[in-house]
């Protein structure tokens, strides 16, 4: 399927393509976009933010606990500052709600003064301790087994999905071209330009972005014959409670951190839910996240330990993410410009937050000399939380569609339609939210499945009855 | 917001059997109702349950649910009542003022009273917490029965069905209707939830029903391939293209959970009195909401009866709220209605004549309700959860609380 593809642009070539749609990709193209450059976005699944992206915990980082000195700490302190430079413009929510950072042991108390040094050396210096009582008297659901912690003010909430959306939809809005089912097959440089050919049919670029997240290594070895990378996917499990649950908290909470993980965390969520999560498993498979009851169990036990008043609130929604890690903790971002080939891999777990500082800095490693659009286009993304006001307390809305998360129809139409239409029920749900509350399609799915009939390139039924 | 002034003494929220069937009442004893349906089409669930048996009790025929449905509406128009559909409550206040949202935008409305009626929901998949992927094709039995007899759409073609409660049987109908053949029906428990002829209809159509099963896993990345299934500590894995997940009904009580009202933990729905009144007695509640499932006769009995309370509270006749609180003092017991009951409830002015309860796990034992030390009520039970249980009101000595127990033999 090709989107807004520009025929007479791809047997031309584009300045850049940039492969893989997740947040990074999403990034890199609006970045690039509004520089000057021609981009193509290629995409293998039916739609956007298909793979890691798909799966994030939503929470905007600010770096205080990434490792000092690295990339990924610089990428993360300029992608915060980014967002907050532009969400406004592109109607991205944030929720300023801040962090705790909580010790439930002697020995975790004890890695404390040395966890607020790193903030305050990563740049984050509005970190504050806290002591047992303090932390209760902030967070009065909170189990009285807390031993003490610091807060992290600048710790923020924000949608997992709409901020990468917006970034392409400027993209787009502003000359860029998106390619769906477009999976790159191999690469070829000859006379100083790339021929990519793709399951969509071939592209021409002269610098290649290689953004293919959990497929990274894969897209490498395509594309240049080898990779210097491989990629461990390590899958994380999250369980998502009722909306009834939001009122115990108001912190994100984070536990003290290990070499590996950031650990479970428990927090709001931007559209009002309550989220514990994510675990941290190893596995080879990148194509599938696996469920299993016992491990969501064990996280509703850690949730109520940490929140005794959880127990008993309902579970809305749970899954499963892959977090496209490597041999290193490091990003693995590399550039081979004799190739005019750029490797973006590795973005493991604060790809959400640092995306936009990633794009920025690709585009001066890059260092082409583009001439910048005078008067991009600024497209709002709609609200989906209750930051601003929502589409059903607009008049003419056509009714609410999606009772749970009052969603309306006049909304879902808007996701079907323009230059990045919903390409699957997945992309559906993430741009406006259908489905995902607490009766999890019991009353919209048959309304859901006559609007989106024959819209969808992968289609919400299967059965072979007029549905696809 | 645009406010509108109490134009009509009751609001109704929802235009399924126990709304309806409240308003029409209502109506017909002179007070003007206007219902509220969130749905484009009023007649709630029974829209989307294209087999019998409906209508027996309310119209002494033997009706399909989407005919059942129409014939619901129409009375209910034929006696005067107002219908708004597309029409979602947002908010409950105290003193019967409600917030709503419809196409034309948002609006706070007001009434003497306000009946709410919104009727159940299937348990999700993710509440189950069961494991695996989560590919297209997994739907709950409302889902699959609006997408087949509202849209004429089929989904999948081999599903296998999570449940035996009569909700699954009603998906095994469906699936008929629209040549659908379901690979298997899984129950963990040792016996179907359903009454046992209902069994029949799985023989009648060869769909193999495996006892004492869970379903581990669900396998496909974007569409159901497979499903793995502990029978007994055996997995065994079966190929299938989607998952009916059936039953496990639950009150549509988010409404109620963001506002003053009360509500009971074991049930999820509200707390009630006889009549069917709520903490605040400005807001009356009836049918599926208040319990899990119970047919659509049921609750448009129920829906009747309590018109008949309302009527009596707009004119000054029912008693005031209070009375003996009935606590569960047995974890095999999930609920018990109505939560309050009085010493005395005077004439018949819709007050409930039984008790309702239902089971958290299956159970046999004595069933007992005590009060002051002594024993109420008294009666043997071997029943499995989803299952209608009831008891006569008890005739109380104070107005001290009253205890559900339950004797479970070995």
């Amino acid at each position: 399927m090709m989107d807004s593809a520009d025929l007479a642009a791809n047997a031309q070539g584009y300045d850049v393509a940039v492969i893989g749609a997740g947040v990074v990709g999403c990034a890199l193209a609006r970045a690039f976009t509004l520089a000057g450059a021609r981009v193509v976005v290629l995409e293998k699944a039916a739609d956007v933010l298909d793979g890691a992206s798909k799966g994030n915990s939503a929470i905007l980082h600010t770096g205080f606990d990434a490792p000092e000195g690295s990339l990924e700490l610089a990428c993360v302190r300029e992608g915060y500052a980014l967002y907050h430079q532009i969400r406004e413009r592109l109607g991205l929510p944030v929720m300023r709600s801040g962090a705790m950072v909580l010790a439930w042991s002697e020995a975790e108390v004890a890695e404390l003064p040395a966890l607020m040094a790193q903030a305050r050396a990563n740049g984050v210096t509005d970190v504050q301790a806290v002591t047992a009582a303090e932390a209760l008297r902030l967070e009065p659901h909170l189990s009285a087994n807390v031993m003490g912690g610091f807060r992290v003010p600048g710790e923020h909430l924000i949608d997992p999905w709409s901020a990468a959306h917006g970034y392409l939809l400027q993209a787009l809005e502003n000359g860029a071209t998106l390619m769906r089912q477009a999976e790159v097959l191999t690469g070829r440089r000859s006379h100083g330009v790339w021929h990519l050919a793709t399951t969509a049919g071939a592209v021409q670029a002269d610098l290649v972005i290689n953004a293919a997240g959990l497929w990274g290594d894969e897209v490498d070895l395509r594309v240049t014959g080898e990779s210097w990378f491989t990629i461990k996917p390590r899958k994380g499990q999250f369980v998502v409670y009722d909306k009834s649950a939001a009122s115990l908290l108001g912190h994100i909470l984070l536990p003290v951190p290990t070499k590996i993980t950031k650990g479970i965390v428990v927090c709001r969520t931007a559209y009002g839910n309550l989220l514990v999560g994510p675990t941290a498993e190893e596995q080879d498979d990148r194509e599938h996240a696996i469920l299993d009851r016992p491990t969501l169990q064990a996280l509703m036990r850690r949730g109520e330990e940490i929140l005794p008043a959880l127990a008993g609130h309902e579970v809305t929604a749970v899954y499963a993410g892959l977090r496209p890690a490597t041999e290193e903790k490091e990003y693995r971002i590399r550039t081979d410009l004799a190739e005019e080939y750029i490797c973006v891999g590795g973005i493991r777990s604060t790809g959400l937050s640092a995306a936009l500082g990633i794009a920025a800095h690709v585009l001066r490693l890059a260092d082409r000399s583009y001439s910048a659009l005078e008067n991009p286009v600024w497209r709002q993304m709609p609200s989906l939380t209750d930051e601003a006001a929502r589409d059903w307390q607009k008049p003419g809305h056509g009714g609410i569609l999606c009772h749970c998360e009052l969603v309306t129809r006049r909304e879902v139409e808007a996701a079907l339609t323009g230059p990045m239409a919903a390409g699957s029920m997945g992309g559906l749900k993430r741009r406006t939210r259908v489905t995902m509350g607490r009766c999890q399609g019991f009353y919209c799915s048959a309304e859901l499945a006559r609007i989106t009939e024959g819209r969808l390139a992968q289609p919400m039924l299967g059965g072979g009855d007029g549905a696809d | 917001m645009a406010q509108i002034e109490a134009q009509t003494d009751v609001i109704v929220i929802g235009a399924g059997p126990a709304g309806l069937s409240a308003a029409t009442e209502l109506a017909r004893l002179g007070v003007s109702v206007t219902v509220l349906d969130r749905e484009a089409e009023a007649g709630g669930i029974p829209r989307h349950c294209n087999h019998p048996p409906y209508g027996l009790r309310e119209f002494h025929r033997l009706m399909r649910g989407p005919a059942y449905a129409r014939r619901l509406v129409a009375k209910a128009l034929a006696a005067g009542v107002t219908i708004r559909t597309r029409t979602t409550v947002t908010a409950l206040h105290p003193g019967g003022s409600i917030d709503v949202s419809s196409p034309e935008g948002l609006q706070t409305l007001a009434a003497r009273v306000v009946l709410i009626a919104t009727g159940v929901r299937e348990t999700s998949r993710a509440a189950r917490l069961i494991g695996g992927e989560k590919p297209g094709g997994i739907l709950s039995t409302g889902a699959l029965q609006g997408i087949v007899h509202l849209n004429g759409q089929r989904p999948f073609q081999r599903p296998v069905i999570l449940g035996t409660e009569l909700v699954a049987f009603s998906a095994l109908l469906t699936c008929r209707h629209a040549g659908i053949t379901p690979v298997a029906m899984i129950e963990p428990a040792r016996r179907i939830s359903a009454r046992s002829p209902a069994i029949w209809l799985a023989r009648l159509m060869r769909v193999p029903v495996l006892l004492q099963s869970t379903l581990d896993a669900i396998h496909g990345r974007t569409r159901v391939e497979a499903v793995r299934v502990d029978r007994r500590g055996q997995m065994q894995d079966i190929a299938t293209d989607g998952v009916i997940v059936s039953g496990g009904f639950r009150p549509e009580a988010a409404l109620l959970r963001t506002s003053h009202l009360e509500v009971d933990a074991g049930s999820g729905g509200p707390v009630i009195d006889v009549w069917g009144r709520l903490s605040d007695p400005t807001y009356f509640a009836a049918g599926n909401l208040l319990r899990g499932v119970e047919t659509a006769g049921w609750c448009w009995a129920e829906g009747r009866r309590v018109a008949r309370a309302i009527h009596a509270a707009l004119q000054g006749k029912l008693p005031d709220p209070g009375g003996a609180r009935l606590r569960l003092a047995s974890d095999a017991v999930r609920l018990a209605l109505p939560h309050v009951l009085p010493m005395t409830t005077g004439q018949d002015s819709g007050v409930a004549n039984r008790l309702q309860l239902r089971l958290a796990r299956p159970a046999k034992g004595r069933l007992r309700l005590m009060q002051d030390g002594r024993c109420l009520i008294e009666r043997k039970i071997d029943s499995l959860p989803e299952r209608r249980i009831t008891l006569p009101l008890p005739a109380l000595h104070s107005g001290s609380d009253i205890s559900l127990t339950l004797e479970e033999a070995r």
